[in-house]
């Protein structure tokens, strides 16, 4: 580091943002995020994001170490997948398992595509998919949000032993105390028993479901606050939500009884986390203008295909990670035209 | 009448030892990845497999090179499948007169033996030109690397993925299954694993030979 | 069609291979290959079927608890006929207990799940027209899923008494056996599925209702058969 006052001849041009000081926005905008992830769901939460943060920032100074290369955890890349992979994880989600999520998340997922800048995906969604399909159970299992001993103990869950099946959560759910506990979250009544939670409910954050997933105004604020400050591209969350609620608008309208509302379908899971702070991932997502739009908008009409008609009640996962593989085509097809250039035409000999 | 073979290898312990490393067909030549990622799920049904690959591996190299000097080389592959088909169908009613439930859990992936390209690969790379010995001992060779690649992932695959190994429980009854590691990305992932490992290993040696002695490879 | 076309001389290559010579290879190899293979054949048959038998042997007796001794019968469009007199069909298995009493008739039924085919072994009470009890003989659903339905008691409590009544004519049931959604269930005849595992409770539900709906109605027309004392060719 040169330290010192550096002296420069016009012209005085405005610095774009480098690489670690949009990743610290990013951290930044999620911190109100995990405030009101603990707020909801107490002490576990809080365990669980230092977990996940801890075992990527330690897997990413290990891959940084093996590589040889200098360490690479101080571009806060690292921390900003262990943040969000805290996020999407259920609050009682056993901590060990969350250590091999952030594990697998940044080692297969961005380690061994050679770090920052070259993972094809995100990788905290990468770990998240692989702890979906290892412990399947494990990532289904809900806790009643705003719990009244949330801050004295913890989830029974979350202090499970390494390599240990996690106990029930049942009995104590039962001595909670908790009334109306149906051990679903909106998204899964509304698939399974057609009973839509109130929207301001799922809006504000009043409900059950992943750690940081559950308000969807807190986000969208913390969102539109990235946006202003270039940290990300704004086509991307707006087309997911677009491409979303238009694809479930038509079923909403043909019957309302068992589709959801567009309103629900955004205020719901964790599609607004995923649509601010997943898709919008700068490396894995398509770089050109009109590439951002269709890419969020497959994403959001895939999300909601999936909620309606696949096996998984939440299908913003594997949309956007399908979105990121299908990014670099993506990218290709929407190529702008230089200024200037013109179109290649049929070279006449 | 076939061409005469260009170099007779003589029999010695690398003829064998060659195909558990050198030319481990899983680990370096990457060859026979179906039946590798298909019924690698439990340690048993990886060594029956490796050893039924071994029986037909070894059977069809052994007829084959006796047979190398009569057979034309204008109908050789068919010559070949033939022989092979034979074999994969004996070991395919061995296999059910000794376990059923092996049976069931190896599936069709016994009678695709046929197709497994590390068999045809040496039938007509090293059987048809070299002795009967040799022949038998470098298939038994390869077999043997072959076994053990899948063993290695099998092993890895069912102690993760239901805490057992060879059925034996290890973890008690509390071990939560790593569930993703008994389907099929679990192959995937162990043999990806297991991949980086061996190239680690091979990249360290030579690193290790290229550097001048008595002086870390990484010295600066 | 020009005149300029060449048909090239067929050229002989230098060490042309005679036509014998092949065929007489292929056809040695095809020789020793029918050999080994006709032996392995004769020499493992006998064992393959003794391994056969005692696999259904042991799942009947597991799905019908206190059974001693079974007898086979084919299912024909005639009715029962009992197995190795040359008749082709599927195969019942009638349970005797000690006393040479009839304890339960095992059939299997087949539904397609999640990954494959479900094939379950039922333990059918000809006395209460029901199914009481079941095993799975071969399936792939997802571990942590779809094979819950082997462990599930909730689950498994479901084919303990599935009712499988006939109709007036005795030629269907009167209320297919199906699985309903889960903790929807309200009649005997219905499935509770598994939450999270539909698609494979869902096959469970086809393998019951195809194996009533086929089996039910000739073991009941032919009942007599099978209750009749025990002496032919068990030993």
């Amino acid at each position: 580091m040169v330290k010192g006052i550096e002296i420069r001849t016009s012209p005085h041009l405005k610095r774009a943002l480098n690489v670690q000081q949009i990743m610290r926005s990013v951290v930044y905008a999620m911190l109100p995020i995990c405030a009101f992830a603990i707020w909801q769901f107490g002490l576990s939460a809080a365990l669980l994001l230092a977990t996940t943060t801890g075992a990527a920032v330690a897997t990413e100074a290990w891959f940084s170490r093996l590589r040889g290369a200098g360490n690479t955890v101080a571009d806060w890349s690292a921390v900003i997948t262990g943040i969000l992979l805290g996020l999407t994880l259920p609050p009682g989600f056993p901590l060990w398992m969350a250590a091999v999520a952030a594990f697998v998340g940044i080692g297969l997922g961005k380690a061994l595509f050679g770090g920052l800048g070259y993972n094809v995906m995100n990788p905290a969604l990468i770990g998240r998919a692989f702890v979906q399909a290892a412990f399947p159970v494990a990532i289904t299992t809900w806790t009643p949000a705003f719990a009244p001993s949330r801050f004295v103990e913890l989830i029974p869950t979350t202090l499970t032993a390494p390599f240990m099946r996690p106990e029930s959560v049942t009995d104590w759910i039962a001595g909670l105390g908790v009334d109306s506990w149906t051990g679903a979250t909106p998204l899964a009544m509304q698939k399974f028993q057609h009973v839509e939670t109130p929207a301001w409910d799922t809006f504000a954050g009043l409900v059950s479901g992943s750690a940081g997933e559950t308000s969807a105004l807190l986000i969208l604020v913390c969102g539109l606050w990235l946006a202003w400050r270039g940290c990300l591209d704004w086509r991307i969350p707006a087309s997911v939500l677009a491409g979303a609620a238009l694809t479930a608008l038509p079923f909403w309208l043909v019957d309302p009884g068992i589709y959801p509302s567009p309103w629900f379908v955004l205020s719901s899971g964790g599609l607004m986390l995923a649509a601010w702070f997943m898709a919008s991932d700068m490396v894995a997502s398509p770089v050109t203008p009109w590439g951002a739009i269709i890419y969020g908008v497959f994403i959001g009409a895939l999300t909601v295909i999936i909620r309606l008609f696949g096996g998984l009640v939440e299908g913003v996962m594997y949309a956007i990670l399908l979105g990121n593989a299908a990014g670099p085509l993506i990218s290709a097809w929407t190529q702008p035209r230089v200024y200037g250039a013109v179109k290649k035409v049929q070279a006449k000999s | 009448m076939a061409e005469l073979p260009k170099h007779q290898e003589d029999l010695s312990l690398d003829t064998f030892v060659r195909g558990l490393w050198k030319e481990n067909p899983v680990f370096v030549m990457l060859l026979g990845m179906c039946p590798t990622l298909a019924v690698s799920n439990s340690a048993i049904n990886a060594i029956s497999m490796g050893l039924a690959t071994t029986f037909v591996l070894a059977g069809s190299g052994a007829l084959i090179s006796w047979l190398r000097n009569w057979i034309p080389k204008q109908v050789r592959i068919a010559s070949y499948i033939v022989i092979i088909a034979t074999f994969v169908t004996i070991v395919d009613y061995a296999i059910q007169a000794i376990s059923l439930d092996l049976y069931a859990a190896l599936g069709a992936f016994i009678q695709l033996i046929v197709v497994n390209c590390i068999i045809l690969g040496r039938a007509e790379a090293y059987a048809s030109q070299q002795r009967l010995v040799p022949t038998l001992v470098n298939s038994l060779g390869i077999g043997a690397g072959f076994t053990i690649a899948l063993f290695a992932l099998g092993s890895v695959r069912e102690i993760l993925g239901s805490g057992t190994l060879f059925g034996l429980h290890l973890f008690g009854a509390g071990f939560q299954p790593w569930v993703v590691m008994v389907l099929p990305p679990g192959g995937f992932f162990v043999l990806g694993a297991w991949l980086l490992l061996f190239n680690w290993i091979k990249q360290r040696g030579e690193r290790r030979a290229d550097a001048p002695t008595g002086v870390p490879a990484n010295a600066r | 069609m020009t005149n300029d076309v060449q048909v090239e001389a067929p050229q002989a290559p230098p060490d042309a291979t005679p036509t014998f010579a092949m065929l007489r290879t292929l056809g040695g190899i095809s020789l020793i290959s029918g050999l080994l293979v006709v032996l392995a054949y004769q020499f493992t048959l006998p064992i393959i079927a003794e391994n056969q038998r005692v696999r259904t042997e042991q799942a009947v007796f597991r799905v019908i608890p206190g059974a001693v001794s079974k007898r086979d019968f084919v299912l024909t469009d005639a009715g029962l006929v009992p197995a190795g007199e040359g008749v082709q069909g599927e195969l019942i298995y009638a349970a005797y207990d000690a006393d040479d009493r009839l304890k339960g008739i095992a059939i299997t039924g087949v539904g397609n799940g999640y990954a494959g085919p479900v094939t379950v072994l039922f333990n059918y009470d000809p006395a209460c027209q029901c199914i009481v009890g079941s095993k799975i003989l071969q399936m792939t659903e997802t571990p942590g899923f779809g094979d819950k339905m082997e462990t599930d008691p909730e689950f498994l409590k479901n084919l303990k008494a599935l009712d499988a009544k006939l109709n007036a004519d005795g030629t269907a049931l009167i209320n297919p056996i199906v699985t309903v959604k889960n903790g929807s269930k309200t009649h005997p005849w219905q499935i509770d599925a598994i939450s999270g595992a539909t698609l494979s409770s869902n096959a469970m539900g086809k393998a019951a209702n195809t194996a009533a709906q086929r089996a039910a109605p000739t073991i009941q027309r032919d009942l007599a058969k099978l209750t009749a004392a025990n002496h032919t060719g068990q030993d």
